[in-house]
């Protein structure tokens, strides 16, 4: 493995592992602060106030800026399956904080996710071809 | 109500990353993670038009989602949304013309394979 891969690798899994986090967190912050129902469009919006809820949409938005900057240069095919551990910590998160059961079926599932993520992301390299430089793009577009 | 909300938030977050990934490869590898630099960035994506689709793709996608955390579990609506991995996998290869080797078709199908069971 040359320098140039080492560095990418490297700094794939450091953004991947922001990726992860903040949408494992995210997820279960909004969950924790969701009433039981939301009858009217202005539901939609005044829940968004409840603190729990807040935060779950600003961990969701850190999600979607570092799945950004991931995007800028690993590849959708290899994001996909690389960041879906996410499912795994949702599962471990519904269960020990939520009390969600976890069946025998469910845990054969998250054992797939993670062969699946493993596969990809050990076997292959986050980007398969050249990409234009930061900014390059800048004056590209009307 | 609850598979109409999974098929809305299927369409539109599929939409939504493709346009993602796409407006984010036209940038370029964000190099420079410091705050100044990334205000640039912040600036310049928010004249791309395909990032600016993807924002309001998603935006549909996350509403949909809060609606469907109401009347289902979070173990249920977080694993299946996870569809749009079949439908983004080939996207990627057809449309961002990734080359998708039979390592990550593998691995895709295995995830999916996962999420089918854990939301079953």
């Amino acid at each position: 493995m040359n320098t140039e891969s080492a560095r990418l690798r490297l700094k794939t899994w450091s953004c991947a592992s922001v990726v992860i986090a903040s949408n494992v967190c995210g997820n279960f912050f909004l969950k924790r602060g969701m009433p039981a129902e939301l009858g009217t469009a202005s539901d939609y919006i005044t829940v968004l106030f409840r603190p729990a809820v807040t935060l779950g949409v600003l961990l969701l938005i850190l999600w979607l800026a570092s799945r950004m900057a991931l995007l800028s240069w690993a590849d959708l095919s290899y994001v996909l399956p690389v960041t879906s551990i996410g499912y795994v910590l949702v599962a471990v998160a519904g269960r020990l904080l939520l009390h969600e059961q976890i069946t025998a079926r469910r845990w054969a599932g998250i054992a797939l996710i993670m062969a699946g993520v493993a596969l990809v992301s050990s076997a292959t390299a986050p980007q398969t071809y050249a990409r234009p430089k930061a900014g390059a793009a800048a004056g590209g577009r009307p | 109500m609850k598979w109409l909300l999974v098929g809305v938030i299927v369409a539109a977050t599929t939409v939504g990353e493709v346009l993602q990934a796409k407006g984010m490869r036209q940038h370029g590898e964000i190099r420079d993670f410091r705050p100044g630099a990334l205000g640039r960035v912040a600036a310049l994506l928010a004249r791309n038009w395909l990032v600016l689709g993807s924002v309001a793709a998603m935006a549909v996608s996350f509403f949909a989602y809060l609606g469907l955390l109401t009347v289902a579990e979070l173990s249920f609506a977080v694993p299946v949304t996870a569809v749009t991995y079949a439908l983004e996998t080939v996207l990627a290869k057809y449309v961002l013309h990734e080359r998708v080797s039979w390592v990550r078709w593998a691995g895709a199908s295995l995830v999916i394979g996962g999420v089918a069971l854990v939301s079953l």
